[in-house]
């Protein structure tokens, strides 16, 4: 069950990454994206990860592709095909060679970890929101409340980004 | 049945695929989600890694990730809008102000 639950999300969410990075339209990219991160999910609900899996869902798939989306409709991008100088195929072509590296150098590194994940005792709260809040609100007090800072920053500085200088808002 | 492996396999293959659109894409924001994408292949990592040694440390670092990425996305939503109403373009080609 847990193997076959596994393929589903797995393969789910590699076929919806796909579809993401050869589409050329933002809007059904990012659905591609909100279907990944939902199959992502439910992968984190099969690690016992149930806080993650929530917040993933909600902050993720919710609030940040919500915004993405936003973003897409105010810009309201045409659409360029255009076919690709043979320049900008040999540099696609060199990216895609060093991924494929990458990739087999990342892969060459998973020994040991053969081992089934089930057979692995945990505890009976693990990944519970009491259990990962118990852990965010005493060891890693500090960096919590620097994230704090940090999204006040990000929301500051997006303000000043986006908004219009007074100076030109007559225009 | 399912192995730590097969999980680092699959945020592997993810973060590859993120990787292959970052390089592929020429529309910014595309390029953007697929960056949002190799931050998920990894906080999957990290989340099996938890689960593999039975230490809920990662579903923290997994929680610092997640409000890193929202505070990137909103401030990386931002310097598009400005970029559009300068350029008119999302198209990375079209910027290259910092070309010698």
């Amino acid at each position: 069950m847990e193997l076959l639950m596994f393929y589903i999300f797995g393969f789910g969410a590699v076929v919806s990454a796909l579809l993401m990075v050869t589409n050329r339209r933002p809007v059904r990219a990012a659905m591609s994206l909100v279907a990944t991160m939902s199959f992502l999910a439910g992968l984190y609900v099969l690690l016992d990860a149930h806080l993650i899996a929530v917040l993933q869902l909600i902050v993720y798939a919710g609030a940040i592709m919500v915004l993405f989306l936003f973003v897409i409709m105010l810009l309201n991008i045409e659409e360029k095909e255009g076919l690709l100088g043979v320049n900008t195929i040999l540099l696609q072509f060199m990216g895609m060679l060093v991924v494929g590296l990458l990739f087999v150098s990342m892969v060459s590194l998973f020994k040991g970890g053969g081992s089934l994940l089930a057979s692995v005792d945990i505890a009976n709260d693990f990944g519970t929101t009491k259990a990962v809040g118990k852990l965010l609100f005493t060891e890693y007090l500090l960096p919590f409340e620097i994230a704090s800072v940090l999204l006040l920053a990000a929301i500051v500085g997006a303000v000043i980004l986006a908004k219009r200088r007074i100076d030109d808002s007559g225009r | 049945m399912v192995t730590l492996n097969s999980y680092l396999v699959l945020g592997a293959v993810l973060f590859s695929i993120g990787a292959v659109g970052v390089f592929t894409q020429r529309n910014a924001l595309i390029i953007y989600m697929c960056i949002e994408l190799m931050l998920n292949a990894v906080n999957l990592t990290i989340v099996a890694f938890s689960r593999f040694l039975n230490n809920m440390d990662g579903h923290v670092y997994v929680f610092m990730i997640i409000a890193v990425a929202a505070a990137e996305a909103a401030v990386g939503l931002a310097i598009f809008i400005s970029l559009f109403r300068n350029k008119e373009s999302v198209n990375v080609d079209d910027f290259n102000l910092s070309k010698g």
